[in-house]
């Protein structure tokens, strides 16, 4: 009767305040028969990294707008670790120069979304990434 | 260290998968629970239910916050919060976003909150909420905050559950008939009207007054197959024991009435604690949960012993109506040689 669903924390880091892509990700993924925790605009590293900790989530999904990525992202990679939650997945969306992405994946971020990427692609790699496999090529 | 020792040492991420452990069912999870078992029975377990959009998070948050921070000189007590909302019946996939309101409480090290999802329990609870609460429990939290899923009038599994039940209204939601309905508003200890500075609130009040004032002195309730009486509820006074439900009126975004409703609270547990009702609760709470423990192994053992193939045999016989279904049953029953 044991009973597995994958458990993911979508949380919007920074000081921006668009939060529709971060709930249409959510959706899909709840859609996908996950257990989404959603939580909410301008949250700081620390609460979100508490929040994973608490939840004992899966998946980490960061949405940022703001252009605060640099900062915010290795943050809250600095915190999970810290925390003793380096098995879980972290991926990232929103507005993310290209030219930023690989130093993001350096940092541990197993997959960066723009700006029309899929509902479908992001569940997709949500299960693989879960499952130890990495996120499908764009 | 085994996880149930980090647990009662205080390690959060251990806490933390304990949770997940007693929630997805799995031998390990059980196992830590056996041993944790011992070390609960502490712990004061309220429970916040209403219906959706009453303002059940906010007022969690802002009570969580006011045992945090009491006003009268006591030491703040350690909280821990499980918000419960539903699964989708479609996908089994959940939306958890209670912790939208819970902002208040972040970063005290003091406060663990936790998200679950009801995976198609009904009721307002999940199937092993009252197995998480043990954990906190064990793990030394003094009160558990359970929100249930955002209720109707049927959603009581609650009120076994907790040793005091907040019911939240709000002004504007239903006249004085819906206040005489059975279901919800009967299992309140305390009753919250929130959002108090909305337009209707003497309304809401005299209606839920007025349902006070009609209970009867004695309460039949059925239990367990047979009716059982309750001491009368309508007068507060040291002669007779009862308890009259407290009306309390809340703003909670702005946290107006929430260290008097924290106060109402420990009111309530020190009554029960006064007229031995803590330990009739607790004597009710864990034989229901004996019970429907036993219910779901006897059926999973069931269905080791019986073939599908049988069942659909049977089940076959009665679409074609040769059999009935309480035939069926004791067919099916012969059929695991368990009894």
């Amino acid at each position: 009767m044991a009973e597995r669903k994958i458990r993911v924390l979508i949380a919007k880091p920074g000081l921006d305040g668009h939060d529709r892509g971060a709930k249409v990700v959510a959706r899909a993924l709840r859609d996908a028969g996950m257990e989404v925790i959603y939580t909410g605009l301008r949250q700081t590293p620390e609460m979100i990294a508490e929040a994973a900790l608490q939840e004992d989530v899966d998946v980490v999904g960061l949405s940022i707008l703001s252009g605060a990525h640099m900062v915010l992202v290795p943050r809250v990679m600095e915190l999970l670790r810290a925390n003793g939650q380096d098995h879980i997945c972290v991926f990232v969306g929103g507005i993310i120069p290209d030219a930023d992405v690989p130093a993001l994946l350096a940092h541990g971020v197993k997959a960066v979304y723009g700006p029309g990427t899929s509902t479908e692609k992001i569940v997709e790699d949500v299960r693989r990434i879960v499952l130890g496999e990495p996120a499908l090529q764009v | 260290m085994k996880l149930a020792e980090q647990v009662i040492a205080g390690d959060r991420l251990a806490l933390a998968r304990t949770l997940s452990l007693v929630e997805n069912d799995t031998p390990q999870g059980w196992s830590a629970l056996d041993e944790l078992f011992p070390h609960t029975g502490r712990a004061h377990l309220i429970g916040i239910t209403g219906a959706p959009g009453t303002g059940k998070s906010s007022l969690v948050n802002q009570l969580a916050y006011a045992f945090r921070h009491p006003t009268d000189g006591t030491p703040p007590l350690r909280v821990a919060v499980i918000a419960v909302d539903p699964s989708s019946p479609f996908s089994g996939g959940a939306l958890l976003g209670d912790r939208v309101r819970m902002r208040d409480l972040a970063g005290d090290p003091g406060v663990f909150i936790r998200s679950m999802a009801s995976r198609g329990a009904l009721g307002g609870l999940a199937r092993h909420t009252a197995a998480v609460a043990q954990v906190f429990d064990a793990a030394g939290f003094d009160i558990i905050l359970i929100e249930t899923v955002g209720a109707g009038q049927g959603e009581v599994d609650i009120a076994r559950l907790a040793h005091t039940t907040i019911v939240v209204e709000a002004p504007g939601l239903g006249d004085d008939i819906q206040a005489i309905k059975a279901g919800i508003l009967e299992i309140a200890d305390i009753l919250v009207i929130n959002k108090a500075d909305r337009p209707g609130v003497e309304q809401t009040e005299r209606a839920l007054r007025a349902m006070l004032e009609l209970a009867k002195p004695e309460r039949m309730i059925m239990h367990h197959g047979r009716f059982v009486t309750f001491p009368d509820r309508t007068e507060q006074n040291e002669a007779v024991p009862g308890w009259k439900p407290f009306i309390m009126k809340t703003i909670a975004v702005r946290g107006e009435g929430v260290q008097e409703l924290a106060r109402a609270v420990h009111e309530h547990g020190e009554y029960l604690r006064r007229n031995s009702e803590w330990q009739r609760r607790e004597r009710e709470r864990l034989d229901t949960e004996l019970k429907s423990l036993l219910q779901a192994e006897l059926m999973a053992r069931w269905q080791q012993r019986v073939p599908e193939e049988m069942y659909q045999i049977i089940f076959k016989q009665v679409l074609q109506r040769t059999v009935s279904p309480y035939q069926a049953v004791v067919k099916l029953l012969e059929q695991s040689h368990l009894f």
